[in-house]
């Protein structure tokens, strides 16, 4: 049975509820406006919050100082490229984690787990240098690969989770009914699997389109994401509010939508298990 | 055919002994039940012999064959699993069909084996459905028609009626033991419930802590338990279980009546007590009756149905002469 939730309690917790969110929504709101501002208003105090002149002038510059679009392709090509290749490696791991353990395998998976706390600039020295050696600076290929390796670790544990969830009862009728391990694998368990998959690879795009840390390092010009678009505007020329904004808005327009229109995908993908 | 020979099987996991050693033969065609309490490794047995865990050691022979160490899809079994463990992406068809998919089997014969057993098990109007879209008894049936079209030598049911209602259960049971009349194929049916064993079997096979106790028919069990654990396991309710002073007077350490084997009298008879609680079914009553006599406590009394006795009333209660069993110290039937 509900319990029975005086409405004056469920007024509070909804307000509260809504303030919550408007504080998580503030910054990427006010970053919108301000890349409608002039440079001076955008410095105004005190601020100025929808009642001032609005201009598309620093979209127009932005466009024509950098490459918006070779950006925009650079981030699609690595995030993207990232986790499929992670998919490829944790998909076969995970695998054999969940439906195959050993004494060992929750120690591999902790072990996994614990280079995500190692700080990344503890690895930037050699990894600058392995890449400056190997020619990966400033590539494509080389970035795709160190996103891979960063995001693996949360790849197979998400992909291990859900793998879990999958009965063996069903592999061994599919064993019984005389599936050969590859056939299983393709009849029975991806297809089980795929919306595991599919918010895994959701997530794991998220994460490597707002990576900064690694894309800022490695690159210069040509395997520039947008990341170090954003970037290039909080030159030592000074800061540029309305244009970095502008920036910015641009950046993570197409991961926003992304993100809105698989909510329900990303939602179930990261309570899964939580809640049957 | 569907020989099955167990030879010696040993199971352990890691250290843990499960089975210790077991011997069985099961004939063609004959319908075994292995019963018994919940981890006395009935399921195990049942996995072995499917092929889904390996023996650790002994033989396991179909049809005189060696199939210890074959891959399960090759022994020509068939298996129904507790949870169904059907394939949630695919209908009803698709599920029934996967095993004759992957023989390689071309569509049109596909699509008449399926159409055959779905029309053997009522599932003529679902097959394009999916698994979640139907109810716990139609997802048996389908996981049953996924076994029958393999044409298997043996069919093995891990506790399949365990996860439905009771009216349910009864009325699949039924559908199962006709299914075992129609086809004429060997099949073991692992269960916890003594009356899925009774009502079933052939040949029951009563299992405790990886040891077989008694194998025999189900009214063989009933009759002539050779021993306390199959004696208290078979029948509902269970058998009174008497030792002392009273046993001893019989020329035993303990002494079991069955519930349908003991009279009542309101006048005379052997032992004096009160009732308790009456538990009326229609059909039968069930009486606890507690017992003045020291070492014998609360009996259950199996009467008539319209038995006009009630809470607090005294009674004596005789056991029927011939349908007393008597256990020495060790629990072994004298």
């Amino acid at each position: 049975m509900a319990r029975a939730v005086p409405t004056r309690t469920k007024l509070g917790f909804t307000i509260l509820g809504w303030l919550v969110g408007f504080l998580i929504f503030f910054p990427i709101l006010w970053t919108v406006l301000t890349s409608f501002k002039t440079e001076g208003t955008a410095i105004a105090t005190p601020p100025q919050f929808l009642f001032f002149a609005w201009t598309a002038e620093n979209y127009i510059e932005v466009n024509a100082r950098s490459d918006y679009f070779k950006h925009f392709a650079n981030s699609v090509i690595i995030s993207v490229g990232s986790t499929l290749l992670g998919l490829l490696i944790a998909i076969p791991a995970a695998w054999a984690m969940a439906f195959s353990p050993t004494k060992r395998t929750k120690d591999v998976l902790l072990w996994m787990l614990s280079t995500k706390m190692l700080p990344a600039v503890g690895v930037l020295v050699p990894i600058y240098l392995l890449f400056r050696d190997s020619g990966l600076l400033d590539t494509r290929l080389g970035l795709t690969v160190v996103l891979t390796m960063t995001n693996l670790p949360i790849i197979v544990w998400m992909l291990y989770t859900y793998f879990r969830e999958i009965p063996g009862d069903i592999l061994e009728a599919a064993r019984m009914d005389g599936a050969s391990l590859a056939k299983e694998i393709v009849y029975v368990l991806t297809p089980m699997a795929v919306p595991g998959i599919a918010s895994t690879l959701l997530l794991n795009i998220i994460l490597a389109w707002n990576e900064a840390f690694w894309t800022l390092n490695l690159t210069a010009a040509k395997a520039a994401p947008l990341t170090a678009f954003i970037a290039s505007y909080s030159s030592p020329e000074g800061l540029f509010w309305a244009k970095l904004s502008a920036a910015s808005t641009l950046a993570i327009a197409p991961i926003l939508i992304l993100g809105w229109f698989s909510q329900r995908q990303l939602v179930r993908g990261l309570t899964f298990g939580a809640v049957k | 055919m569907g020989e099955i020979r167990l030879d010696k099987v040993h199971k352990s996991f890691g250290s843990t002994v499960v089975i210790p050693q077991i011997d069985l033969d099961i004939a063609d065609n004959e319908f075994v039940v292995f019963v018994g309490p919940s981890g006395c490794g009935k399921s195990t047995l049942l996995r072995l012999i499917a092929g889904l865990e390996d023996t650790t050691s002994g033989k396991i022979l179909i049809d005189g064959e060696d199939m210890t160490a074959r891959a399960p899809a090759k022994r020509g079994l068939s298996m129904v699993f507790q949870s169904y463990a059907l394939y949630p992406h695919m209908s009803v068809f698709g599920n029934i069909a996967f095993p004759l998919k992957m023989a390689g089997m071309d569509k049109s014969a596909i699509e008449e084996r399926v159409r055959d057993a779905a029309r053997i098990l009522n599932l003529t109007d679902y097959l394009e459905r999916r698994p979640g879209q139907l109810s716990g008894g139609q997802r048996q049936r389908v996981a049953i028609g996924r076994a029958i079209v393999r044409e298997p030598k043996a069919f093995l049911f891990d506790e399949p009626l365990s996860n439905l209602d009771a009216a349910l259960r009864g009325s699949m049971r039924l559908e199962i033991s006709e299914l075992h009349h129609k086809l004429q194929t060997t099949m073991i049916y692992v269960t916890h419930d003594q009356v899925e064993a009774m009502t079933m079997a052939d040949k029951i096979v009563v299992l405790n802590a990886g040891h077989i106790e008694q194998v025999g028919s189900p009214l063989e069990l009933y009759r002539s338990p050779t021993n306390l654990f199959v004696a208290g396991f078979i029948g509902s309710p269970r058998m009174n279980l008497i030792t002392g002073a009273e046993a001893e007077k019989l020329g035993a350490v303990t002494v079991g009546v069955r519930p349908e084997h003991l009279q009542l009298s309101t006048t005379e008879g052997l032992w004096k007590g009160k009732v308790g609680i009456a538990e009326h079914l229609g059909s039968d009553t069930f009486l606890h009756v507690d017992v003045d006599v020291d070492g014998i406590g609360q009996l259950t009394v199996r009467a008539d149905g319209e038995v006009g006795m009630r809470h607090g009333d005294s009674v004596f209660v005789t056991p029927v002469d011939g349908r007393v069993h008597k256990f020495n110290q060790e629990g072994d039937a004298l």
